[in-house]
């Protein structure tokens, strides 16, 4: 258990961890006003604004993290915050989708692209030339 | 000297063919390792997701997330399917695809149809020659994905499983075992397979902010993201170890080239001394 003034906060993201350690209080952009988390706090669950979280660790010192979004859980002496690497909004997000699918249909489309039949021209030459290795070998050897 | 000249010149361009395969041999080392730094760097967020949404489910048992259903009939399935983008990575992408094309008939047999999602180039390659609708691509991830090239082709597909257009979301990727090997591996996105245990000895509800479903909603999609994330990242170190193996294997090859190629090189040579030698002897006897 943790000592009774103090948090365990961990700070991380789909692409790694970004704090762990204790605070002794904790600010975060809520998504409904920002909140300061003081140890013994009750539990709470709540998505965050693209912001900074501030952390005020035992020794004073204050450290800051920018989060683009994301979820933060409280609980009477551990804060999570489960950080978004990436900006979040609905049309952002959207939008994402959108080029996703066009990327596929473009894709789709030139079935008879130059890349392709680039790539298969690169084989057959590679092929061709391996043969003609083995056979030169042969005719040395034989 | 027939044939000497142009085995010389073979020696020299296998020579210089096993100086690449052996550059890039090492690259993919370097990169395997680091690739594999950021796999253990996902781990903590997935396991963090897990057990936020974990108290969260126990919280809230009423509220059932469509996330979270198994729905009864499966109509339709949607496969995501992450694969490299180059290729020289021995059978690793191939392991994939049969994955998928035996996911996908295993399901066609209970009459689902498949809709696919592909991460990387040579995916595209490959399902582009099939009848399967590709609803989403994205390639050129490069060495360090990032979860926000991501978003868009996972949104696709959670759209269409909220839409009910699919009824079963799976991913097929690599699994990184080791160095020397790598395992296609089959998962279930959604519904999201078993939604993990809480801890119920400390039985508590939290403070909401928005609602608790939206919020669930939202870690899940996150959550899903992050798998998905993973699996992109693991499949590089996938490709970077398969590489690897693959390079060593081919400068190793191109030695036993080399060494054979030489043998008959040296053959040629002497023989073709000794024929001389022999003429000048046989010449000077007739003088």
């Amino acid at each position: 258990m943790a000592e009774p003034h103090t948090l365990q906060v961990e700070v991380v993201s789909a692409e790694g961890e970004i704090f762990s350690g204790l605070a002794t209080m904790v600010f975060a952009p809520a998504s409904q006003g920002d909140i300061g988390v003081a140890p013994r706090h009750a539990p709470l669950l709540s998505m965050l604004k693209p912001g900074e979280v501030r952390v005020q660790t035992p020794a004073g010192e204050e450290l800051f993290f920018f989060v683009g979004g994301g979820a933060i859980e409280v609980q009477p002496h551990r804060v999570t915050v489960l950080a978004d690497t990436a900006l979040r909004a609905k049309d952002l997000d959207e939008a994402a989708a959108l080029a996703a699918k066009q990327r596929a249909e473009e894709a789709l489309k030139d079935r008879s692209s130059h890349v392709s039949q680039a790539e298969a021209l690169a084989e057959l030459a590679r092929a061709a030339a391996q043969l003609k290795l083995i056979a030169k070998l042969r005719k040395v050897r034989g | 000297m027939p044939g000497t000249k142009e085995i010389r010149a073979k020696i020299t361009s296998v020579k210089s063919t096993q100086k690449i395969t052996r550059a890039m041999q090492m690259v993919a080392t370097s990169k395997m390792r680091r690739a594999q730094e950021r796999m253990r760097a996902a781990r903590p967020y997935a396991d963090k997701m897990r057990s936020v949404i974990a108290n969260l489910g126990a919280a809230n048992p009423d509220y059932h997330s469509p996330f979270l259903q198994n729905r009864p009939t499966v109509g339709a399935i949607g496969i995501i399917v992450v694969s490299t983008d180059r290729g020289l990575a021995g059978a690793l992408n191939a392991n994939v695809f049969k994955q998928t094309l035996l996911l996908m008939r295993e399901w066609q047999d209970k009459g689902a149809a498949a809709k696919l999602c592909l991460v990387g180039a040579k995916g595209m390659t490959f399902f582009r020659r099939l009848d399967t609708p590709i609803v989403a691509n994205v390639s050129h991830l490069g060495d360090r994905p990032h979860v926000k090239d991501l978003i868009g082709t996972v949104k696709v597909m959670l759209d269409e499983y909220s839409d009910g257009t699919i009824d079963r979301l799976f991913l097929v990727g690599s699994e990184f075992v080791n160095t020397m090997t790598q395992r296609p591996v089959v998962t279930q996105l959604l519904p999201v397979a078993e939604p993990p245990a809480a801890d119920l000895q400390e039985h508590w509800d939290y403070i909401y902010e928005p609602e608790a479903a939206q919020i669930l909603d939202a870690l899940l999609m996150r959550y899903i993201e992050s798998q998905v994330y993973r699996a992109a990242v693991e499949n590089v170190a996938s490709e970077m170890a398969a590489r690897m193996v693959a390079m060593k294997a081919a400068t190793d090859n191109a030695g036993k080239l080399i060494n054979e190629m030489q043998l008959i090189y040296n053959k040629a040579r002497q023989a073709a001394i000794t024929k001389e030698l022999a003429e000048i002897v046989g010449g000077a006897a007739a003088v």
